[in-house]
């Protein structure tokens, strides 16, 4: 009775179609049957934010949904936001800025941070820290987390690659 | 003779130490391809999960495992006693900690779990998942013994003994007398005396304890990929209890996911996991999950200090009488020991200030809790908070401002080198420079303006100094002395490439805070090549020079300056082998932006690469009898002092909602002095990093248990870590005071932070309360706590 | 930390997913955003053997004012809710309490149905729930019916849904023109579950409250309407002594346990304090009206 179920997604562009168990989170889906170990798990219940992706266009936690609830989806994880070229402004930044110690948790923050400048890039320093407040990160003081994105949607603000929602 | 162009470089190089410069490493980190031990897979590789003790004390009766055997995926199930055969048992004691006790402790329990959360059955499977559904399937007969939870009624006569034969739960006493206290108490114009208490609290690196043993049996080999600090003390360590010799055990440590001390012991679970690897032949992966982090990962700071301070009339320090009570845990953490904490406390205490007297004692106690080591600041973060907390009692009760009365009392920057009050040496401080520095960061005036206009409208902003040393470089001292194969000493390789580029391999690990950076920055300085030509090996026994790891703040004054050295040598056999070549005078040449230069004309005469490529293919045209050395290795351990000192101030700015007893950080100072700066933009984020974690210690950390020993809030959602919206931006200045012990000049930076913080905004929030007449000495400061100090009615 | 193994099964009806709820009786789980429910699979706190996937219920979705109603559909999501120009025209209690629901990525997935039938007594949905008159629509696929949110929670975690029942969507009726609300949270950090929060409607005309509204949450099983607290506004002008007189009811009508981190004596401090905040909230300041 917990046969293995036939999904399909799209992951950063590919289709991939596998047999899995029902209880396999997207998280480990994405990291065991894809090989994606660029989702990282930190707490497996939703609390540090580390495990972030985009489903459909949107940031969930990837150990609070269920590959098999991600059937039909478009997945998109850090190493294809990678490629594609979509973080490379807000990687910079946090490369300048020394916004990553250990790096652990910086693929959540991305991509936490990039869904906010998409809708508000004019986010100021107190909205920053509120949005990424899901995001635990314990190396850095956050003081340089909250300075790359400040900067970025300075520059998304000022031509470089605004892309406003709705 | 080779004519290069002029290398842009050649003339004028900028050095390297000393700039913000990025991470080259950390590009890999943003894209998501870092490799963390659970990112590893091997062949064959299988997945353990630990059935651990649901009791804080209890006898095993019996364990029945049948089922769990039959269940799918399952490929052994293995319990303490089974795994005492394959991994010995180990004492965590340290013998200069003299009288410390403890007793043998298992990679697994055998007979009796004394904490919950220790292992007693390990099931190998599959898939994590697949071990975890046999758990499920195993059933333990316990006998629930009474567990032994307060510290403060450990030594008791009516409580029970954790482990009869030490006949007490006493781990470590200690006393430090410098004569006389009790007269200059007595005699004293003033004394204050206060109460300083310190809940448990615990690292949460955000990647969990990970390894990934890999024995293979056909050679005896053992390689231990591990989240760890100190991979050299790991290998010796699986060694021994393994039984395997040392040269054939294999310690990787890639990508680190947080470490803060956490990471840098030996635990049980990583004995045992390596255990089962060895039992099997073939790997094993232990990925600790939160859950099993929180009743695992070492906790740190329960912590209870009575405090006295004596002073004069006009506020000059007379004496400190401190004690110290701390508890532990059931055994004494392996290797480093449960001891050193508290002990620091006792050395530390009054330690930035000029005061003749000084005794202390320190109780260190058992319990059935998780065990308690070395967490980032070990024993700074309590000696600061109750120095700096008795301070300020003292400057209210003598009405001066607590900016003056440490101005009238902190040792002077001409007074070292010297001792200590508790008889620690300290090299070199600066904190009177310190002191002015913060001055022009904090205009102190306005603040107290604005502090004053806004009490009259009901809204309670308080100011909080802390001043801080913190010990840094350690040698031999903390460790080696008692016996511990813990090396104090660091080793660096450079070598010189045949495409020109400058290797370096250093026992010193990376963890986040950039120290492949900085060695690169120290390589590329001292052998003059640019920092885009220099490569860092780190993380690797078997690549790289023995070495202690990253711990202690050590990295970048130890691991840094062996680098220095070896970088050195290795310019100077550059220069050596170029003089040769070129048969030129070796002092008309120096190398600078990657060329040889000709410094009487001020030209480049030829890339370093060209060196590389003639010693490695070319040797026919080299002069007989001369061989080119490109491979250079060099040691540092600091032997001057046992510890270098550094010391900073910080300032924390807050607002006490009086009402709701939430507390809002507003702004944080730090004025730091760590010797030299190598990297700014690094050590700044770093020394935040701290901060913030010690601003979760102050504020919201604490890992809460019930009388049975059970930990009540061991979840991420429960256990509260900052997160970026209560944390306050945190302003960072210099005072570079280097160390004389090395030539690179550098101290330790990466605790500091976490050592003021919460003395800072302890102090912040009394004094934001000052016009109610409360104190909180109590850490975690909660809202809980503030508002009952206010409302006495609510603590009934 | 992985969930043990159940059964997986999308339905498109409330029908499909009441059946399946019947056939497998307490084994079945209703699974929508999951928000809550997977990280206590993870735990292993709970072993269903099956999981109905209910997002694909098309009746369940969307938000709209359909006769005399706001009405969510019980699978419109958080973020739904915060995003709604619909509610935060009609009904900017939600609006107001939205980004107090944990987490962006949470609220992206977390359904507002989810929330109420879950029934977490420190969660902002059921409060505000009740505070603003809601009334629950509950079916089986054959029969409907619907429950006022004050009559819904029962106690902690319980609610009057049967086993094989589901909100399908939660109607709010249109508040008068003189309808205000306030919204106010305290949490150890944004976005934790409340120490104690509170949801407050009220009725502003010609300078006094009519018909007030004020419902805690995190001070009980469920959430708490202060109704002597009500009374004691009722009608006045909302001064200071009216005020006092209200807080002081709060005593004899919360009953709130300690949490891990805060102690029931101090809760009851806190509604008290948030019902003078709240209120100074809720009524205009000067030279409104």
């Amino acid at each position: 009775m917990t046969d293995k179920i036939l999904v399909n997604m799209t992951v950063n562009g590919m289709v991939c179609e596998r047999w899995i168990e029902p209880r396999l989170h997207l998280g480990d889906f994405l990291r065991e049957e894809l090989g994606l170990k660029g989702t990282h798990l930190g707490c497996e219940h939703g609390v540090c934010g580390a495990c972030t992706v985009v489903v459909d266009d949107e940031i969930v936690r990837s150990c609070l949904t269920l590959a098999v609830q991600a059937d039909g989806a478009m997945v998109e994880t850090i190493e294809g936001k990678s490629e594609s070229g979509a973080l490379r402004d807000l990687q910079d930044a946090f490369l300048e800025r020394n916004a990553l110690q250990c790096g652990f948790c910086t693929a959540g923050l991305l991509l936490t941070a990039d869904a906010l400048l998409q809708a508000e890039p004019e986010a100021d320093r107190a909205r920053i820290r509120d949005h990424i407040s899901g995001n635990y990160c314990r190396c850095t003081g956050y003081h340089a987390v909250v300075d790359a994105i400040e900067t970025v949607g300075r520059q998304r603000r000022s031509g470089g690659r605004g892309h406003r929602h709705e | 003779m080779n004519k290069i162009a002029p290398h842009p470089a050649a003339t004028t190089v900028e050095p390297f130490v000393g700039r913000g410069v990025s991470r080259p490493n950390a590009r890999r980190l943003v894209e998501g391809r870092g490799t963390y031990v659970d990112d590893v897979e091997l062949p064959r590789m299988v997945h353990v999960a630990y059935l651990r003790s649901p009791h804080a004390h209890a006898r095993i009766l019996r364990i029945d495992a049948a089922a769990a055997l039959d269940l799918p995926g399952v490929v052994a199930v293995v319990d303490g006693r089974q795994l005492a055969e394959t991994c010995a048992p180990f004492v965590g004691t340290l013998s200069h900690l003299a009288g410390m006790r403890s007793p043998p402790q298992h990679a697994m329990a055998v007979d009796r779990a004394c904490w919950q959360g220790e292992a007693v059955v390990a099931v190998v499977a599959q898939t994590r998942a697949e071990a975890e559904d046999a758990l499920q399937a195993i059933q333990v007969e316990w006998e629930v013994l009474p567990a032994v939870t307060r510290m403060d009624s450990a030594l008791e006569p009516g409580t029970p003994v954790i482990h009869p034969d030490l006949g007490s739960n006493l781990c470590f006493h200690r006393e430090i007398d410098s004569g006389g206290v009790d007269a200059v108490f007595a005699a004293a114009d003033v004394v204050v005396e206060e109460t300083y208490e310190f809940g448990r609290h615990t690292g949460v690196t955000l990647e969990p304890r990970s390894v990934l043993a890999d024995f293979n049996p056909a050679e005896r080999r053992l390689t231990v990929h591990h989240s760890h600090q100190a991979p050299h003390m790991m290998g010796d360590l699986y060694a021994r209890l393994m039984g395997i010799p040392e040269a054939d055990v294999r310690v990787l440590c890639k990508d680190v996911g947080g470490s803060f001390g956490l990471k840098v012991h030996a635990y049980a679970d990583d004995f045992a996991t390596v255990a089962l690897s060895v039992l099997l032949g073939r790997p094993v992966k232990f990925v600790a999950d939160r859950l099993e982090s929180f009743v695992t990962d070492i906790h740190a700071r329960e912590h209870r200090v009575k405090a006295r301070l004596a002073l004069t009339r006009d506020g000059r320090f007379l004496g400190f009488d401190i004690a110290d009570l701390t508890g532990v845990g059931p055994y004494s953490m392996y290797p480093r020991t449960s001891a050193v904490e508290g002990n620091q406390v006792i050395n530390l205490c009054g330690g930035p200030y000029d005061h003749p007297h000084y005794r202390a004692t320190l109780d260190v106690v058992f319990q059935n809790k998780v065990q308690t080591s070395q967490y980032r600041g070990v024993g700074h973060p309590v000696a600061c908070a109750v120095t700096e907390g008795i301070v300020d009692l003292a400057a209210a009760t003598l009405g001066i401002d607590p900016l003056e009365l440490r101005r009238r009392n902190l040792m002077a920057d001409d007074s070292f080198p010297r001792k200590g009050a508790s008889g620690i040496l300290l090299e070199s401080l600066s904190h009177q420079r310190c002191l002015a520095r913060l001055e022009e960061m904090v205009d102190f005036a306005a603040l107290r303006r604005d502090q004053a206009e806004r009490r009259a409208r009901g809204i309670h902003r308080g100011i909080g100094i802390a001043v801080l040393i913190e010990l840094t470089n350690p040698g031999a001292a903390f460790y080696g002395t008692g016996g511990a194969r813990i090396a104090s000493q660091d080793g660096a390789t450079v070598r010189l490439d045949p495409t020109g580029i400058v290797h370096c391999a250093s026992g010193v690990g990376e963890q986040g805070q950039g120290t492949e950076t900085i060695f690169a920055q120290i390589v590329a300085d001292e052998v003059g090549v640019p920092m885009d030509r220099v490569r860092v090996l780190t993380g690797d026994t078997a690549a790289t020079p023995y070495g202690g790891g990253t711990w202690a703040s050590r990295g970048a004054g130890i691991g840094g300056e062996a680098v220095l050295q070896a970088s050195r040598q290795l310019r100077a056999n550059l220069l050596e082998f170029a003089a040769v070549h070129l048969e030129l005078p070796v002092e008309r040449l120096r190398i600078a932006g990657g060329a040889v230069i000709d410094t009487a004309e001020g030209v480049p005469l030829m890339d370093v690469a060209e060196l590389g490529r003639l010693a490695h293919f070319r040797p026919d045209l080299l002069p007989a009898g001369f061989q080119p050395e490109l491979v250079v290795t060099r040691h540092y351990a600091q032997r001057d002092y046992p510890f270098i000192f550094t010391n900073g101030i910080q300032v924390s700015h807050v607002e006490v909602d009086v009402e709701t007893g939430v507390v809002t950080l507003l702004k944080h100072w730090v004025v730091e002095d760590c010797g030299r700066v190598i990297n700014p933009l690094l050590v700044d984020e770093q020394i935040r990093g701290a901060v913030v974690q010690g601003l979760g210690g102050v504020l919201f950390e604490e890992c809460l248990y019930d009388e049975n020993g059970l930990l009540r809030n061991g979840s991420m959602a429960d256990y509260l870590v900052p997160m970026a919206g209560e944390m306050p931006d945190i302003e960072v200045a210099h005072v570079e005071t280097p160390t004389r012990s090395s030539e690179l000049g550098a101290k330790g930076a990466g605790e500091a932070g976490t050592a003021g913080a919460p003395a800072a905004v302890m102090n912040a929030i009394n004094d934001a309360l000052r016009p109610f007449a409360v104190r909180l000495t109590s850490q975690p400061i909660t809202p809980e706590k503030i508002l009952r100090a206010l409302h006495p009615h609510l603590a009934d | 930390m992985k969930a043990p193994p159940f059964a997986y099964r999308r339905v498109a009806s409330v029908a499909a997913a009441s059946a399946l709820l019947r056939e497998h009786g307490d084994g079945a789980r209703l699974i929508a955003g999951g928000q809550t429910l997977l990280a206590t699979l993870g735990m292993r706190l709970s072993e269903p053997s099956l999981l109905i996937d209910i997002r694909g219920i098309a009746e369940m979705q969307g938000i709209a004012v359909t006769g005399g109603h706001l009405r969510i559909g019980a699978l419109a999501r958080h973020v739904d809710v915060e995003r709604s120009a619909l509610v935060a025209q009609h009904l900017p209690l939600l609006s107001l309490a939205a980004p107090h629901v944990a987490h962006a990525a949470i609220r992206n997935r977390g359904t507002f149905g989810g929330s109420i039938a879950f029934a977490d007594p420190a969660a902002e949905w059921p409060a505000c729930a009740v505070a603003a008159d809601a009334a629950l629509v509950l079916s089986d696929g054959t029969t409907s019916r619907t429950v006022e949110a004050a009559d819904f929670f029962l106690g902690l975690y319980q609610t009057d849904l049967r086993p094989d029942e589901l909100i399908t969507a939660v109607r709010f009726p249109l508040p008068g023109r003189h309808r205000r609300f306030a919204f106010t949270e305290l949490a150890r950090r944004h976005g934790d579950y409340a120490t104690v929060g509170l949801a407050l409607a009220g009725d502003w005309v010609e300078g006094r409250l009519h018909d007030p509204r004020i419902v805690y949450f995190g001070v009980g099983g469920t959430p708490v309407r202060a109704v002597a607290a009500e009374a004691a506004l009722a009608g006045g002008r909302a001064e200071p002594e009216t005020l006092e007189r209200a807080v002081a009811e709060l005593g004899g009508e919360l009953s709130p346990s300690g949490d891990l981190y805060t102690s029931a004596a101090t809760k009851l401090h806190l509604a008290g304090v948030l019902l003078r905040r709240g209120i100074q909230s809720l009524i205009p300041g000067e030279g409104q009206t």
